[in-house]
């Protein structure tokens, strides 16, 4: 510093900006490395649109038959139109579908609304308790002039939204547990919660489906059946806990050891100072990574499809074996079973940067 | 309070006796449940008349199983049959991971140009993959393979002696006979002279300070053993082209169309998430680091080679580890498509013979064991590449 001083020129040269990219054409045409890799980028993006609006629009059939797609070479609009609402609600009855429709509206909502952190209250979590009974009833029926509809007619968004919803609530409290266990100076818990931990997340997420499809109703006394959803239901949330744990005991960790002793000097015991003082402060750091996970597992519960239930992407695929339309449509209904998954995942994964910055809060 | 004193409850006013009594209470109920669900097992088992037991294994297994890397004929035991189904998904796997590596290291690294339309097509590259369910991907691509490809007969030529068609992909095979093995000893040989050769020259540098030749004498080694294993042995590299007959392909190396789904659906999914892991890591090195090395007067290509990277890695190493892990893993959703690995293989024994458990435990453990390893050998690494204590 000294040695620049006096120079007040030199200095000025020294600190001048320098170029920062992204602004203006040099960071396009630069070098020219660099104008070959935009130019190689632009014949990509070019050859891309071409190829979409060929397909998409151009080439496309939007009004005919599956003869008329079946001569085209472009997409086909009509199969989406004609088989939308199996796609959306599976083998639910036709009649009946406004119900499954009406449900997953207001869950949107209800999430929509729950994604908020302003809005987070006892008042919200009091409406979810109400929510969800009205949803089951929807679904299910069987009250209020409602028929009823088993969960074997279950199927589509709705079905995946629930494998997805039902698994992560339940399986939050249960990855708690376990994160708690995983650090307990207990050893027999420790010891038994790390095997649990390990075990699931050593494993693919296939073969606990298929544990829990062929092998669960072994387990069970004579006579006594589950639901083939429940046990879906019941493998995802065992799944989700293992890996929800793991992510808790990183926020637990991350605490400083501070907050426990203050806790226990106020004279709180284990279940108070853990649940009050410990376990809320842990899961405002972790939000964010979980609302990652769950990305995940939304996109995970499309192995259901595996051991035969009807989620969202095995609607799309069932779809596509109707006799009319075989082998016809099959890129325009995968094409657009991505498209669903892709908003919903790339909606999740905004929520969770806007978490991250929201929650950008330290301890000290 | 004394009144209590005769209940015996007063026991668990002592903080080591009531922990021991939370974990018999624990264990016991671990062991309670676990016997009830074993007695249901038997008492079902027994009633439906379902052997127990790895018997089944040297059974004649009596199904084709569609790739063979090994001979295997219906004839063979179901052992060998899993054996099959272990080597298709190692070979699925493996392949999965070093492609991804290479292609999301790539990716990864161009997410950080400073060209916004190049960075902004990784991006988007990377959100495509990561925001749809690989399953849905593996179907895609299956399906688009199986539905939108023409048939053999008018295959389409990638390049040249590599054709594409509904029925998979066919690729030049080389011809293998025996010498082949000394080509593969010399060519161990060579790696193994020219990583020696790199050390001995990188501390004689350090020792004396004077530039010791090291890339040139170590391209050498690395070739030299290499060539005069063919010359002295005159082996020659013979390749299987295919050629596109009048109704179907012959020659060549062909790839069915579910492990081209599998392995595209795989090295792609790996790849975006491999991208995100090294452009974290290359971006948690310091801007100081950089600037450092450059007032050095290093090269772009040394600074990154010589400065950011040995850092990087040790921040990339590790969720690397998790990556290669899942794609383990995940070579799982094969059944999905009905390419014949270790899970597919394992439901086909267990509609069979009926015996669920035990397939079941099996591919657990392999997989299990497959985790494990894979940590045990990353965390090998790792340790090697972490912050030397000074």
């Amino acid at each position: 510093m000294s040695t620049m001083a006096n120079s007040g020129e030199e200095q000025i040269a020294i600190r001048a900006p320098a170029q920062s990219g992204g602004l203006g054409a040099s960071a396009y045409f630069g070098t020219p490395a660099n104008t070959i890799v935009t130019l190689l980028c632009l014949a990509l993006l070019a050859l891309a649109a071409k190829v979409a609006v060929s397909w998409l629009v151009i080439n496309a059939v939007f009004d005919g038959t599956p003869e008329d797609c079946k001569a085209s070479v472009g997409a086909c609009w009509p199969y989406l139109t004609a088989k939308l609402r199996y796609m959306l609600f599976g083998i639910y009855p036709f009649e009946e579908q406004w119900r499954p429709l009406t449900a997953t509206a207001l869950f949107i909502l209800a999430i929509t609304i729950s994604c908020i952190p302003r809005l987070w209250s006892r008042w919200l979590l009091l409406g979810w308790v109400v929510l969800l009974p009205v949803l089951y009833l929807l679904m299910a029926g069987g009250a209020f002039g409602l028929a009823e509809v088993p969960t074997s007619q279950w199927g589509g968004l709705p079905l995946s939204f629930m494998l997805t919803f039902v698994g992560l609530v339940c399986a939050l409290p249960l990855g708690i547990l376990l994160a708690l266990a995983r650090l307990s100076n207990l050893p027999a818990i420790r010891i038994l919660a790390v095997t649990f931990i390990e075990l699931v997340r050593g494993v693919p997420l296939i073969s606990i489906l298929f544990m829990a499809s062929v092998m669960l109703p072994l387990f069970m006394p004579d006579g006594v059946t589950i639901d083939k959803l429940l046990r879906a239901q019941v493998a995802i949330i065992l799944f989700a806990a293992a890996y929800i744990a793991e992510i808790v005991r990183a926020g637990l960790q991350a605490l400083p050891r501070g907050q426990t002793e203050a806790a226990q000097a106020l004279g709180l015991h284990y279940w108070q100072y853990t649940f009050l003082v410990i376990i809320p402060q842990a899961l405002k750091t972790v939000i964010p990574p979980l609302v990652s996970l769950f990305i995940g597992f939304f996109q995970d519960t499309t192995l259901v499809t595996i051991v035969g239930l009807l989620d969202f992407l095995n609607t799309v695929r069932t779809a596509l074996r109707d006799p009319n339309w075989q082998g016809i449509a099959v890129l325009e209904g995968y094409l657009f079973a991505a498209a669903v998954y892709f908003v919903f995942s790339a909606l999740m994964g905004a929520y969770s940067r806007f978490l991250e910055k929201h929650f950008r809060v330290g301890y000290d | 309070m004394s009144t209590s004193g005769f209940s015996g409850l007063f026991l668990l006013r002592d903080r080591r006796i009531r922990e021991v009594a939370y974990q018999v209470v624990c264990i016991a109920a671990v062991v309670a449940i676990g016997w009830y669900l074993f007695q249901n097992a038997a008492a079902n088992l027994a009633r439906q008349d379902i052997a127990t037991g790895f018997d089944y294994l040297s059974r004649e297994a009596g199904f084709i199983i569609s790739e063979t890397p090994i001979d295997y004929q219906p004839s063979d035991s179901y052992g060998r049959a899993l054996l099959v189904g272990l080597l298709n998904t190692l070979t699925v796997a493996l392949l999965a991971i070093v492609l991804g590596t290479v292609v999301g290291t790539l990716v990864g690294i161009a997410r950080l140009s400073k060209n916004p339309l190049l960075s902004r097509l990784m991006l988007a590259y990377v959100e495509a993959l990561r925001n749809v369910p690989l399953l849905l991907y593996l179907f895609l691509w299956y399906s688009a393979i199986i539905f939108t490809l023409p048939p053999v007969k008018q295959a389409i030529a990638l390049l040249p002696g590599v054709f594409v068609s509904n029925s998979g992909l066919v690729v030049p095979a080389i011809v293998w006979h025996s010498g082949f093995w000394t080509v593969i000893a010399a060519i161990a040989a060579g790696v193994v002279a020219a990583f020696a050769w790199r050390t001995v020259a990188t501390r004689r540098r350090i020792a004396t300070g004077k530039a010791v030749p090291g890339w040139p004498v170590s391209l050498t080694l690395l070739v030299l053993p290499f060539v005069i294993a063919i010359a002295v042995f005159d082996i020659r590299f013979e390749f299987d082209w295919p050629e596109l007959g009048r109704f179907r392909l012959t020659g060549g190396a062909h790839l069915k169309p579910e492990f081209v789904a599998l392995l595209l659906g795989l090295t792609l999914s790996a790849s975006a998430t491999v991208a995100e892991i090294v452009r974290s890591g290359i971006l948690a090195i310091g801007k100081g680091q950089r600037e450092a090395a450059q007032a050095l007067g290093l090269s772009s290509g040394r600074t990154m080679r010589l400065v950011i990277l040995p850092q990087a890695l040790r921040v990339i190493v590790p969720p690397l580890t998790n990556i290669y892990v899942t794609t383990f893993k995940n070579s799982s959703l094969a059944i999905a498509i009905g390419y014949p690995d270790l899970v597919m293989v394992s439901n086909t024994i267990m509609n069979q013979t009926g015996q669920a458990m035990e397939p079941i435990a099996l591919f657990m453990l392999v997989y299990l064991g497959l985790s494990l390893a894979t940590s045990l050998l990353m965390n090998w690494y790792n340790a090697r590449v972490a912050l030397q204590g000074r």
